[in-house]
């Protein structure tokens, strides 16, 4: 990260960095304080648009020069019409959502390609945690005791891969995310990799919709069942 | 505040010299009246005309080189260009000093800020009090029906004759903020950033109705004289009074009403008639007299009338996004108060809706607070955060920074 001159940028944003094409629409769903978006629009010229619950993340986003509406992904991606953007990033919270689904088929609606990361749930450390202490799994990626988790809809890989599936949601990429080490390009439908991923990066878009383009530095590496090999990105409008 | 040829004070009559920053600098204040000749008419959405306009407002700060820090600052119903400066009517301070001035989101060391009256005002802008020159007596109701339409394009005459090509913003509350998005739909080119606080895209049938009840207190009162009171000598202060009243109770909420009133008693018991027992009834009693004194009642109905007739989407062939379509280079900042019920925040989010329909980039926030609609004159920490972070955003953006 240091050709980016900042050590300090969170390894999803990394990756998320390195997905995202230069010009791009970019709505980004829980921006916080709109951290992201910023580096996204200095490294890469995007057009961002932030959506964030917390008016307090509202103002720090409008001081940092971003669009940001006051809102949650549960209820305002409504906001948007249809192909808005070119990628809709949801970054660690939709176990966090009342409506993963819903949430899901609207990211993919507002947007070409969606962009999620999630916490696995089947992760060794969690299914470690749960049979040795018989107690709620606390780990890295999960802090939270189960009394004041916001996380209300946990999933595994495999469970998320089955969600894609039902809803006709193609995996075009997928990035296995560990704290502080480099990410690494995975096929979520492998059987170690539901042991091994703390938390896995997705690159999203719809079945029905010709393919998109894959990037080509980290998640071309890796061929996944029934995605064609990617063609050059291509500029639309 | 009487025309003396096409400039009374102007930006001209800002003194050169440097200009200090810091709360210790004097703030720099300038404006008067503009006359527009008779050769340059307002062209009216009703299709009258007006002329000749004058135009009162308040400039604060200096414009500066590349003339890229111009902010107008649109006023709500009742209000004036009095902005940040003593009213020379009341004596008291002006209705947005809590956000304009040294160090405030709005600082006329960075900006050069400016406020008028809106056309059918009653502060030195051309209104139905003002002589019609063809007559030579006030225009009363011979003075043609406005629109938001109208005052924003009474507002880019005064803006191009001050020089100003591109305003770096346009800022508004209330019916301010529904010039702010006039503004947006019929300029765009001319725009930057545009902040809309606390409106609404068009009059909902509440928003008619409470109007309705005050411009019927006003031709109610005998004084009014089929709004020729201004020739017979008499003023109709007792409608416009009741008028203010209704319309007062409709910019706080009740949580604020109670928190502030209660069922408090002016004196101990009752005094078992009608006179003004509950500190509500006598707040809203000095709510009404103090405004007749500082508003015409004439102007009242003109500006009522025009916020009601005020519905952006049905001059976009019933789309709001419509409005919006030429403005995408502008960026919005929509805010709107949990407790405002006269344009509650569902209003709001229709306008975000559209910005974003249309393409534009949009921020919007509601801002927690139990003061109702008039919050946006109140000290509201997350309010001045929020404007104060989307301005700075924006300046540096613009190169103002």
């Amino acid at each position: 990260m240091s050709d980016l001159g900042s050590a300090a940028i969170r390894e999803d944003f990394a990756e998320i960095l390195k997905l995202v094409r230069p010009g791009a629409r970019v709505l980004d769903v829980g921006c916080e304080d709109g951290e992201l978006l910023e580096l996204l629009t200095r490294e890469k010229q995007i057009d961002g648009q932030g959506l964030e619950i917390s008016p307090q993340g509202v103002a720090a986003g409008l001081a940092r020069g971003l669009a940001v509406v006051q809102g949650d992904g549960d209820r305002d991606l409504d906001h948007f019409p249809t192909r808005a953007f070119d990628y809709a990033i949801l970054s660690k919270t939709l176990q966090q959502m009342r409506e993963p689904r819903h949430v899901l088929s609207e990211l993919l609606r507002v947007a070409e390609q969606a962009v999620v990361s999630v916490p696995n749930f089947a992760h060794w450390k969690v299914r470690l945690f749960l049979l040795l202490r018989g107690r709620m799994p606390e780990t890295g990626a999960l802090p939270e005791p189960w009394y004041s988790t916001p996380n209300i809809h946990l999933c595994t890989l495999k469970d998320f891969v089955d969600l894609c599936d039902a809803l006709e949601i193609r995996i075009d990429a997928c990035a296995s995310l560990a704290g502080g080490k480099p990410a690494r390009p995975i096929d979520p439908r492998g059987a170690l990799e539901n042991w091994r991923a703390e938390t896995a990066l997705f690159l999203l878009s719809r079945k029905s919709e010709p393919h998109a383009p894959a990037p080509q530095d980290l998640f071309g590496e890796v061929a996944l069942p029934g995605a064609e090999p990617a063609p050059k990105p291509r500029r639309k409008r | 505040m009487t025309a003396q040829g096409p400039i009374a004070a102007g930006i001209e009559a800002i003194p050169a010299g440097g200009l200090e920053t810091g709360p210790e600098a004097a703030l720099e204040v300038g404006g008067g009246t503009w006359r527009f000749p008779a050769s340059r008419p307002l062209r009216l959405d009703s299709g009258a005309s007006l002329a000749p306009l004058e135009v009162g407002y308040k400039t604060y700060g200096r414009l500066n080189a590349a003339r890229s820090n111009a902010v107008l600052v649109c006023h709500a119903l009742t209000g004036d260009q009095h902005l940040a400066s003593t009213h020379p009517v009341t004596g008291k301070p002006g209705w947005w000093d809590r956000f304009v001035g040294p160090g405030l989101p709005l600082d006329p060391a960075r900006y050069f800020i400016i406020c008028s009256n809106v056309v059918g005002g009653c502060m030195g802008t051309t209104g139905p009090a003002a002589i019609d020159e063809k007559t030579g007596k006030p225009y009363a109701l011979k003075f043609p029906v406005i629109t938001i339409g109208d005052m924003v394009r009474a507002q880019a005459m005064l803006v191009e004759a001050l020089g100003i090509e591109t305003l770096f913003a346009v800022v508004g509350g209330s019916m301010g903020g529904m010039q702010a998005l006039q503004w947006a739909a019929d300029y765009p080119e001319k725009l930057f950033s545009v902040v809309c606080i606390a409106a609404a895209a068009r009059h909902s049938a509440q928003n008619i109705a409470f109007h309705e009840v005050g411009r019927q207190a006003i031709m109610a009162d005998p004084n009014w004289c089929a709004g020729g009171y201004l020739e017979a000598g008499v003023r109709p202060e007792k409608g416009l009074a009741v008028a203010r009243m209704a319309a007062h109770i409709t910019y706080l909420s009740e949580a604020a009403l109670q928190r502030k009133f209660g069922r408090e008693l002016q004196r101990d018991g009752l005094s078992w008639g009608f006179d003004a027992d509950f500190q509500v009834e006598s707040y809203l009693r000095h709510q009404g007299t103090s405004f007749v004194d500082r508003f015409d009642a004439n102007s009242y109905l003109y500006i009522t009338r025009a916020l009601d007739y005020f519905d952006l989407a049905a001059q976009h062939d019933g789309v709001l996004a419509n409005a919006f379509r030429r403005a995408r280079a502008v960026k919005f900042c929509v805010l709107s108060f949990s407790s405002d019920w006269l344009y509650p925040t569902p209003e709001s989010r229709d306008i975000v809706r559209a910005l974003n329909g249309a393409g534009c980039r949009a921020s919007f926030a509601e801002i927690e607070t139990d003061k109702g609609h008039d919050a946006f004159f109140l000290d509201e920490p997350l309010l001045d955060q929020t404007l104060r972070g989307f301005l700075a955003g924006q300046a540096q953006a613009r190169g103002l920074a």
